[in-house]
C-alpha cells in the first residue's frame, strides 16, 4: 500500500463529511478489502412530491401523442390538508423502485398532479389572478426551479401547471409548430405529471403553451393561451434599471418606447421591430407580447381566449383578459403594419397565414410553409377530402 | 396653495439639506425671477451641487421649502407634489444640464432619438413632425444636420453638452438648471458654449441655475451670484457688484484666487 499523498488535514473549507479529500485519505488508508464496490442503495428515495426530480423527458419517436392514457386514479394531493403529510395510499410502495426507472408514459407517478406542489400552485394561481385584473402588469411570483432549463419555457409551464385541471385537453406549440423538441418535451411532460390528454389541434386544446405564436384559427372563450415569455419588460433594453422600469409603468412614462421606435425608422426607414412588438393593454401599460411576430399582435386585440404570460427566469406573470383592447404602438405616419408574404404556403395553399422559410437543400433550395403545422395540415386534409 | 400676484418664479426658504451629522446646506432662501439667471458659486464641498439638487427636487430637503409657479400662475410646493407631477414638471417645464452629459443623455440612442424623447413622452406621436423638430434644435445648438442619425457617444464633449441642452429645450422649459455646464470643456469650446447659452437663454426669456465653481462663467451668463461655503449663502447679490466688490472675507478670498493670463 502506498503511502498517503498528503499527510496534512484537508483544508476546512473543503468540508468534513461525505467525500472530498478526507474520505478520499481514509479510503486510501483502508484495508483493499473495504475498497470494494458499494452495491447501489436500493431503498427508496422518495420524501415527498419533490424529493426527486424525473429524468428529462426526451421527444417522443412516434409524433402523435394524442392517445396517452388518462390516469384511471385520483392523482394530486389537493385532498391532503396542509401540513398534514402524505396519507400511507399515497405514498410509493416500499419496493417502488426510484422515478427514473418506471419508464415513459407510465401513468402511476408518484408526483403531484401537474409536477409542481399545492401550495406552489395557489400562489402562481394568485398571481395570475391579478394580473388578470390589472391587465398588461406584471405580477411578481416566486418562480420554481423546473426540470427544464431556463429559455426552455419554465414560466409558461409553471402557468400552465397551475391552470391545468383533469378534463383539460393540452396543446403545445413551439413556433407554431407541435412537433418541435420544447413542443413534444413539454407536452410529454405534462402527460406523465399530470396525465391529461393531449392534442394537436387546435380547436380540442382547452389549454395551449404557446413560445413564438399565436395559432391562426381564432380561439375559442373556453381556451387559455398561455405564452412562454424570456424578457417580460418592454423598456428592459431602453432602461436597464429595474427600479426606474417599475416607476416608469407605474407612472405611465411610456415616451422611452416610442424612442425606440423612432430610432427604427430613423435607421430603416421603416419601424423594423418585428417581433416582441410593444402593445399598450387597456389603454394603460405597455407590455411586451413575448417574442410573437407582430403579425400576430392584431390577433391579441379583443380576443375571446384568455392569454397568460409566464416569465420563470424573470418571475414575473401578466395576463389579458378576453375582450381586452390590445394596441400596438406606432407613430401618426408609420402606423403598424404586419408582415405580408408574397406567396401561399408551398405545402397547403393558405394565405394570410405567417409562414416559415424552410431550406430544403444546400444549393440554395427554400419553401415558404405555415409556421402553424396544425392549420397547414387541417388544411391539406380538407383539400384531399375535398378532390 | 398660494394666491399672491408677486411674479417670481421659484422661491426657496429655509432650504437645509443634513447628510447624518453633516450640513449639506443649510437655511438658503432666495427668489428667481422669471428670464433671470442666477449663479451660485463656491470652492468644492460647498453644497452648491446639493442646493441644485433640493431646489430640482431630485434630492429632497431636510427642512425648507421650494415654490414654483406654474404655468396657470399658482405656486406649488415641489416637494408637496405628487411624484407623478414633479416627474412630469421636470421634463416638460423645467430642463437639467448635467455636469457629464453621460448623464443626461441616452448614449445609445441617436442625437435625433435624444432630442425627440421630451417630445414623445408628453405624447408626440407624428414622426415627420419630431424629426423636424428635432432637426430644428440641433441647428439652433450648431449641431450638423447629417450628425442627426449619429449617437452621442460619436460626438466630442462639446457637442455632446450642446446636445444635451437642445434635448432640455425642446419642450419650452421656463427654468433650467445647470451643474457645471461648462468644466471639462476647453476654452474655446466653453467660450462658445457660453455665448450659446446666453444667447438661448436671452431669446427664450428662460430663467436658469447655474452652479459653477469659475467665476469668469458666473460673470458672463449670471445677473445674480451667490457665493456658498460650508453650506450656507456667505454674500450674495448682483454679479458684477459682487466680483467688482465683494463684501465678505471668503468673496473676497475667492476673487483673489482667480488667475489672469
Amino acid at each position: 500500500m502506498t503511502k498517503p499523498r498528503n499527510e496534512k488535514l484537508p483544508s476546512p473549507s473543503w468540508g468534513g463529511v461525505g467525500g472530498g479529500a478526507r474520505s478520499e485519505r481514509e479510503r486510501a488508508q483502508r484495508p483493499a478489502e473495504a475498497v470494494r464496490p458499494v452495491a447501489p442503495d436500493t431503498r427508496p428515495t422518495h420524501r415527498g412530491p419533490v424529493g426527486c426530480p424525473p429524468t428529462p423527458t426526451l421527444p417522443s419517436t412516434t409524433s402523435d401523442v394524442s392517445d396517452v392514457a388518462h390516469l384511471d386514479k385520483e392523482v394530486g394531493n389537493s385532498r391532503l390538508p396542509a401540513g398534514g403529510g402524505r396519507s400511507d395510499d399515497a405514498m410509493p410502495p416500499e419496493n417502488a423502485t426510484a422515478q427514473g426507472d418506471t419508464g415513459a408514459g407510465s401513468p402511476d407517478i408518484p408526483y403531484n398532479f401537474a409536477y409542481l406542489d399545492e401550495q406552489t400552485k395557489r400562489m402562481i394561481r394568485r398571481a395570475i389572478l391579478k394580473g388578470i385584473a390589472i391587465p398588461g402588469y406584471q405580477v411578481p411570483f416566486a418562480s420554481r426551479e423546473m426540470p427544464m432549463p431556463y429559455g426552455w419555457g419554465t414560466g409558461g409551464v409553471q402557468v400552465t401547471a397551475a391552470i391545468l385541471g383533469p378534463g383539460d385537453v393540452l396543446k403545445v406549440i413551439d413556433q407554431g409548430s407541435d412537433d418541435t423538441t420544447n413542443a413534444v418535451a413539454i407536452r410529454g411532460f405534462f402527460a406523465r405529471t399530470a396525465g391529461v390528454a393531449t392534442t394537436t389541434r387546435t380547436t380540442e386544446a382547452t389549454v395551449i403553451q404557446t413560445r413564438h405564436r399565436i395559432p391562426e384559427k381564432p380561439l375559442a372563450a373556453d381556451q387559455v393561451l398561455v405564452f412562454q415569455v424570456p424578457i417580460p419588460e418592454p423598456l428592459r433594453f431602453l432602461e436597464p434599471r429595474e427600479t426606474e422600469t417599475r416607476k416608469m409603468h407605474a407612472l405611465e412614462e411610456y415616451g422611452i418606447m416610442h424612442v425606440k421606435l423612432y430610432e427604427d425608422i430613423a435607421r430603416h426607414g421603416h419601424i423594423a421591430t418585428t417581433y416582441a412588438y410593444p402593445v399598450l393593454v387597456d389603454g394603460r401599460y405597455v407590455m411586451d407580447p413575448s417574442p410573437i411576430p407582430k403579425f400576430d399582435n392584431p390577433k391579441m386585440h379583443r380576443a375571446e381566449a384568455l392569454m397568460l404570460f409566464g416569465a420563470g427566469r424573470e418571475q414575473r406573470i401578466y395576463a389579458i383578459p378576453p375582450h381586452t383592447d390590445v394596441e400596438s404602438l406606432d407613430f401618426e405616419d408609420h402606423p403598424f403594419e404586419v408582415q405580408r408574404f408574397e406567396e401561399p404556403c408551398a405545402l397547403c395553399g393558405s394565405s394570410g397565414v405567417y409562414l416559415d422559410e424552410i431550406l430544403t437543400d444546400d444549393r440554395g433550395g427554400r419553401m415558404f410553409v405555415c409556421s402553424d403545422s396544425d392549420h397547414c395540415e387541417e388544411t391539406r386534409s380538407r383539400s384531399g377530402e375535398a378532390a | 396653495m398660494m394666491t399672491d400676484t408677486s411674479p417670481w418664479l421659484l422661491r426657496a426658504s429655509g432650504l437645509s439639506r443634513y447628510y447624518g451629522n453633516r450640513i449639506g446646506c443649510q437655511d438658503v432662501g432666495f427668489e428667481l425671477w422669471p428670464g433671470e439667471v442666477l449663479a451660485i458659486v463656491g470652492e468644492s464641498g460647498s453644497g452648491k451641487t446639493t442646493l441644485l439638487n433640493c431646489l430640482s427636487g431630485r434630492l429632497t430637503p431636510t427642512a425648507g421649502v421650494v415654490e414654483y409657479r406654474m404655468r396657470d400662475g399658482t405656486a406649488r410646493g415641489v416637494f408637496s407634489l405628487s411624484e407623478a407631477e414633479r416627474r412630469f414638471l421636470a421634463r416638460t417645464d423645467w430642463g437639467f444640464v448635467h455636469q457629464d452629459a453621460r448623464d443626461g443623455l441616452r448614449m445609445s440612442v441617436s442625437a435625433g432619438g435624444n432630442v425627440g424623447e421630451r417630445l414623445m413622452a408628453i405624447g408626440g406621436r407624428n414622426y415627420g413632425a419630431i424629426r423636424a423638430t428635432a432637426l430644428d434644435w440641433l441647428g439652433r445648438v450648431e449641431i450638423a444636420e447629417d450628425r442627426i442619425d449619429d449617437r452621442p457617444d460619436a460626438f466630442s464633449g462639446g457637442m455632446r453638452q450642446r446636445l444635451q441642452i437642445a434635448r432640455n429645450l425642446v419642450t419650452g422649459p421656463r427654468l433650467v438648471f445647470m451643474d457645471e455646464p461648462t468644466s471639462g470643456l476647453d476654452v474655446s469650446v466653453q467660450a462658445r458654449l457660453l455665448d450659446l447659452l446666453r444667447g438661448l437663454v436671452a431669446d427664450l426669456g428662460l430663467a436658469a441655475i447655474i452652479v459653477t465653481h469659475d467665476l469668469a462663467v458666473a460673470r458672463m451668463i449670471s445677473h445674480r451670484l451667490m457665493v456658498m461655503r460650508a453650506g450656507k449663502v456667505v454674500e450674495s447679490g448682483l454679479t458684477d457688484q459682487v466680483l467688482d466688490d465683494p463684501q465678505s472675507p471668503y468673496a473676497q478670498l475667492l476673487v483673489a484666487s482667480v488667475l489672469q493670463p
